[in-house]
C-alpha cells in the first residue's frame, strides 16, 4: 500500500444553505407536525366548549359535588351520595372484583399450566381442553354464561335454598357466606391484619439477618406465618371476637348476616377468573418450559418428588420469566372488571354510565375513569417491578 | 469413508444390529401406552381417575345438551331447544335490520366466495417451492375447525340451498389455492396488491353501494351507512375487519415515531399510547357513544353509533398494534440500519425498504393474536346497545315465542361455539403461518 497514490483532500464543505441543513430541517419539521397535532387538540377543545355552553354543561369537576341519584345494589342510601362519594363505593366494588380475581387466577393458572406439563395423559387433555375453551370465547361471552345461564337459572330460588347448611347459603338473590362478627369492631381487625402482613415481612427479613449472621437455618415462612398469626390472635381480642364468625341465615325473602354476595357480583368474578386463569396457564407453561430441561433431570436424580422438584426447582425459577407477563394479565383483569356494565355489578364504569346518561359532562367523567385505572395499573405495575427486581439474577 | 482407513473408530463402526430391542414406544401395544401414560403407580392412577371423572363428567353433560334437550313450551308440550337457533338462524348471522337495507343475501354469498378465493390464493403453493408438504395432522388441525363449524351450521338450516351454498366455499378456496402454481413471476410479485383488491371487491360487495343508501364517494357514505343497519356475524366480522386495517397505519406510524430519535414528537407518541393502554376499552366506547359529539363542530352532524364504536376501536388497537410493531422493530439488528447508512440510502428509504419489511415480518404472529382479541372485543357492542353476533341474543330472548323459559344457556352457547370457532381456528392458522415464515428461526 506504501505504494499507492496519496489519498485525494477532502474538500472543506461550505456549510450548506440553512433550508438545506439536516439539524433545522430535523427541528423545523417536527415543530411543524407537533404545531399541527396541538393545533388539531386545540380545534377540538374549541368545539367541546362550544357543544358544552349550547348545551348549558360545566366545563368544571364541579357537577362532582352534585347528587348521583341511582341506587347502587347491596349499598343503602346510596341515591343520596354526591357523585364523588359514588365514584368511591364503585372503586371500592373495582377492588373487590381484583381482590379475589387475582389470586384466584393465579393459583387456577398454575394448576392447569402444570397439568398442561403432566406426563399423566388425562391430566394433560384436560389443561388443554380447559385452556383451548376458556381462551378462545370471549370474556363478555364467559359473563353472559355464567350470569344469565348459569347464576339466574341453575341457582334455586330463596324458598329452597342450597348450598352447605349454615355455612354456604346458594339462592338466586345472593349468596350468603360466614363473616367477621359484626359486633366487634372490625375496622380495628382489619387495621391488625395490616399489622400482621407487616409483622410476617419483618419476621422473615430478621430470619433472614440472623441467617447470614450466624449460618442457622432461617426458617423465613414458618417465623412469618407464626408472626401473621399471633398478631391475628391479639387482634381478635382486641376488636372484641371478630374471628366468631356469623354465619348468614334466611330472614324471610332476603338473605341476611354473614356476607350476601351479590349474584353480579359472583358471576362476574368467577367469570373473569376462569377466563383470565386460562391465559396465566399459558404463561405459566412457556416459562416452565423456558427453564432448561437438565434442572428437571437433575431434581429427578436426587430422588425429589413431583411436589418437591416445583417448589423448589421450576417454579422459582420460572417465576423470574412470569412476572412481566402476569403483571400484564392483572392489568386485563382489572380492565375487564369494566365489564360488570353488562350484569348490573356497580363499580367505577357503572358509575360513569349512569351520571352520562344524566347529562353531566361526560368528557370529564371519562377522564376521572381514566385517573381511577391509572392508579390501578399504577400500583400493579410497581408491585411487579419491585417483585422483578428482587427476583433478577444478579449478573456482573 | 474407505479412505479414512480402518484403525479410528468412528460412529460409522456403529452399525444397526438386526436383533437390538426396538427403540421404546415403537412396538409397544395400545396396553402398555394406556399403562404408561395413565397408571404408572397408584398416584398416576389417582390422578387419572380424577380428570378422567371431570373429563367424563363434563362431556356426559355437554351430549345431554346438545343432543337430548327438550324444552317446555308453554301450551305444555315439549320442543327441542335448539329452535332457539334453528328458527332465527338468519338474526344471528346478519341481525334484525339486514333486509332493510336493500343488499341481498346474493351479494353477502357472493363476498363470502371471493374471501374464500382470496384465503385459497394467499396459502397456495408456488411452483418450484419445494418446502416439504404439510403433515395430515397439521393439515387437519388448519381445515378441521372451519369444517366442523360449517358442518353444525349447516345441522341448523331450514332450507337446502344455504347448505349447498356452505359447501361450495371449498370451490373457489382450491381453484385459488391450485391457481398460484401457475401464475407468472410477475403476478407472484403483486399477489400482495391482487389480495387487496380481493379484500375490497368482497368489502364492497357485501356492504358497498346499495339501492336504499346514498352513492356518495363510490358508494363508501353508502357503506357505513349500511354497517350501521347490520346485526350479527355480520356487524361483527365488519366491524373487526374495518377496525383492524384502519388502525394499522396509524399504530405503525405511532411505533416509528415512538422508536424515532425526535425529541418533540416522541411523547406525543409514548402519551397517546399509554393512555389509551391504561383504560379498558368499555371506558373509550362509552366515549364513543357519550363524548365524541362533543369533539365534532356544531355544523357536523354526529355519525350514528357503530361509526362511532368503529373509530373507538380503531384508536383502541393502534396503541397496541403500536406496541406489537414496536417489538418488532427492536428484534431488527441495528446492522441492517448501519448497512443502509453504508451505502448511502436515505433515512425514509431505509425505514420503508429494510427495517420494516423485517420488523412486520417479526410481528405478525402477534399482530393476528391482536386481531383475535379485536374480534373477542367485539363483544362490548352490546354494552352501546348494538345487535352484534352476542347482542342479537338479547331480542331474541326477549321475543314472545322464547321469553322467561330459560333459553339463555341455548343462545349464548352458540354465540360461544361461533367465537371459539373463529378464534380457534385463526390461532391455529397463525401458529402454522409462523413456521412458514421461520419467525425466531432465521
Amino acid at each position: 500500500m506504501s505504494t499507492s497514490a496519496p489519498l485525494p483532500e477532502i474538500r472543506s464543505q461550505e456549510n450548506p444553505p440553512i433550508y438545506r441543513d439536516i439539524r433545522v430541517v430535523r427541528w423545523v419539521g417536527q415543530g411543524l407536525v407537533l404545531a399541527a397535532v396541538l393545533g388539531f387538540v386545540w380545534y377540538l377543545y374549541g368545539n367541546l366548549i362550544t357543544n358544552y355552553e349550547a348545551r348549558g354543561l360545566p366545563s368544571g369537576f364541579g357537577f362532582l359535588s352534585g347528587k348521583f341519584g341511582s341506587a347502587i345494589p347491596g349499598i343503602e342510601d346510596s341515591a343520596d351520595e354526591t357523585v364523588l362519594g359514588a365514584f368511591w363505593l364503585g372503586y371500592q366494588n373495582t377492588v373487590r372484583v381484583i381482590l379475589f380475581g387475582i389470586p384466584g387466577c393465579t393459583i387456577l393458572g398454575i394448576l392447569i399450566g402444570i397439568a398442561r406439563l403432566s406426563e399423566n395423559a388425562a391430566a394433560r387433555t384436560f389443561g388443554t381442553v380447559y385452556v383451548e375453551t376458556f381462551r378462545n370465547i370471549p370474556a363478555l361471552v364467559w359473563i353472559f354464561i355464567a350470569h344469565f345461564a348459569i347464576s339466574l337459572s341453575q341457582l334455586p330460588p330463596i324458598t329452597e335454598p342450597g348450598g352447605f347448611g349454615e355455612t354456604l347459603i346458594l339462592t338466586n338473590r345472593g349468596i350468603g357466606v360466614p363473616w367477621f362478627n359484626p359486633s366487634s369492631n372490625i375496622g380495628l381487625f382489619v387495621g391488625f391484619i395490616g399489622l400482621a402482613l407487616v409483622g410476617a415481612v419483618l419476621a422473615s427479613a430478621y430470619r433472614g439477618n440472623v441467617n447470614a449472621k450466624t449460618g442457622q437455618p432461617a426458617h423465613g415462612g414458618r417465623y412469618a406465618l407464626g408472626a401473621f398469626l399471633l398478631i391475628l390472635v391479639v387482634g381478635h381480642f382486641a376488636s372484641g371476637g371478630a374471628l366468631l364468625l356469623d354465619q348468614p341465615i334466611i330472614d324471610g325473602r332476603q338473605l341476611a348476616e354473614g356476607m350476601t354476595m351479590q349474584i353480579p357480583y359472583a358471576s362476574l368474578t368467577l367469570a373473569l377468573t376462569l377466563y383470565t386463569a386460562s391465559h396465566v396457564a399459558e404463561i405459566v407453561r412457556g416459562a416452565i418450559l423456558a427453564i432448561h430441561k437438565g434442572q428437571s433431570e437433575a431434581a429427578n436424580a436426587i430422588a425429589l418428588s413431583t411436589f418437591q422438584r416445583y417448589r423448589f426447582i421450576i417454579l422459582p425459577q420460572a417465576f423470574r420469566i412470569m412476572i412481566p407477563p402476569l403483571a400484564n394479565q392483572y392489568l386485563n383483569i382489572t380492565k375487564n372488571s369494566s365489564l360488570a356494565v353488562a350484569v348490573s355489578y356497580v363499580e367505577i364504569t357503572a358509575i360513569f354510565q349512569r351520571i352520562a346518561n344524566n347529562a353531566t359532562p361526560a368528557v370529564q367523567g371519562v377522564l376521572i375513569l381514566m385517573g381511577l385505572y391509572l392508579t390501578f395499573s399504577l400500583s400493579i405495575s410497581l408491585v411487579a417491578n419491585t417483585i422483578n427486581r428482587r427476583l433478577a439474577l444478579e449478573t456482573r | 469413508m474407505s479412505t479414512m482407513g480402518q484403525s479410528t473408530p468412528g460412529p460409522e463402526d456403529n452399525v444397526i444390529v438386526a436383533d437390538a430391542p426396538p427403540a421404546p414406544g415403537t412396538h409397544e401395544g395400545i396396553g402398555v401406552l394406556i399403562r404408561k401414560n395413565l397408571f404408572k403407580d397408584v398416584k398416576n392412577s389417582l390422578i387419572t381417575i380424577f380428570f378422567g371423572l371431570l373429563l367424563g363428567y363434563a362431556i356426559y353433560k355437554a351430549v345431554g345438551f346438545v343432543f337430548f334437550n327438550q324444552k317446555a313450551t308453554p301450551d305444555g308440550g315439549t320442543r327441542n331447544a335448539w329452535v332457539v337457533i334453528r328458527d332465527q338462524l338468519e338474526f344471528y348471522m346478519v341481525g334484525t335490520e339486514f333486509q332493510r337495507t336493500g343488499i341481498g343475501f346474493g351479494r353477502i354469498w357472493a363476498a363470502i366466495y371471493v374471501v374464500a378465493f382470496a384465503m385459497g390464493l394467499a396459502g397456495g403453493k408456488v411452483a418450484g417451492d419445494d418446502s416439504p408438504e404439510m403433515s395430515l395432522k397439521s393439515r387437519a388441525g388448519i381445515v378441521g375447525p372451519p369444517l366442523f363449524g360449517a358442518l353444525v351450521l349447516c345441522s341448523m338450516a331450514k332450507t337446502f340451498t344455504p347448505v349447498i351454498l356452505t359447501l361450495g366455499i371449498a370451490v373457489p378456496f382450491i381453484v385459488g389455492n391450485r391457481m398460484t402454481r401457475f401464475m407468472s413471476e410477475g403476478m407472484l410479485a403483486k399477489k400482495g396488491q391482487i389480495l387487496a383488491l380481493l379484500g375490497l371487491l368482497a368489502f364492497l360487495l357485501e356492504a358497498g353501494y346499495s339501492p336504499a343508501g346514498p352513492s356518495e364517494f363510490f358508494g363508501i357514505q353508502g357503506a357505513l351507512d349500511n354497517v350501521d343497519s347490520y346485526g350479527g356475524l355480520l356487524l361483527t366480522v365488519n366491524v373487526a375487519f374495518i377496525s383492524i386495517i384502519l388502525c394499522f397505519p396509524i399504530g405503525v406510524v405511532l411505533a416509528l415515531v415512538r422508536r424515532s430519535t425526535f425529541a418533540l414528537l416522541r411523547p406525543v407518541s409514548v402519551i397517546y399510547i399509554e393512555l389509551i393502554r391504561g383504560v379498558p376499552l368499555i371506558t373509550l366506547l362509552f366515549m364513543g357513544e357519550f363524548a365524541i359529539g362533543f369533539f365534532f363542530p356544531p355544523s357536523v352532524s354526529t355519525p350514528p353509533s357503530v361509526i362511532r364504536a368503529i373509530i373507538m376501536f380503531t384508536l383502541f388497537s393502534a396503541a397496541y398494534v403500536a406496541e406489537i410493531v414496536r417489538g418488532g422493530l427492536q428484534s431488527v439488528p441495528p446492522g441492517q440500519t448501519e448497512a443502509g447508512q453504508a451505502v448511502g440510502l436515505q433515512p425514509l428509504t431505509i425505514t420503508r425498504r429494510i427495517v420494516l419489511p423485517q420488523a412486520l415480518r417479526n410481528s405478525i404472529p402477534a399482530l393476528v393474536g391482536q386481531f383475535i382479541a379485536l374480534l373477542k372485543d367485539t363483544t362490548l357492542l352490546i354494552i352501546i346497545s348494538q345487535f352484534d353476533l352476542l347482542g342479537v341474543s338479547d331480542p331474541i330472548l326477549a321475543s314472545p315465542e322464547f321469553q322467561n323459559q330459560g333459553y339463555a344457556a341455548e343462545v349464548y352457547a352458540f354465540v360461544a361455539f361461533v367465537f371459539w370457532i373463529i378464534c380457534f381456528a385463526m390461532s391455529r392458522a397463525s401458529q402454522r403461518l409462523e413456521t412458514k415464515l421461520g419467525v425466531g428461526n432465521r
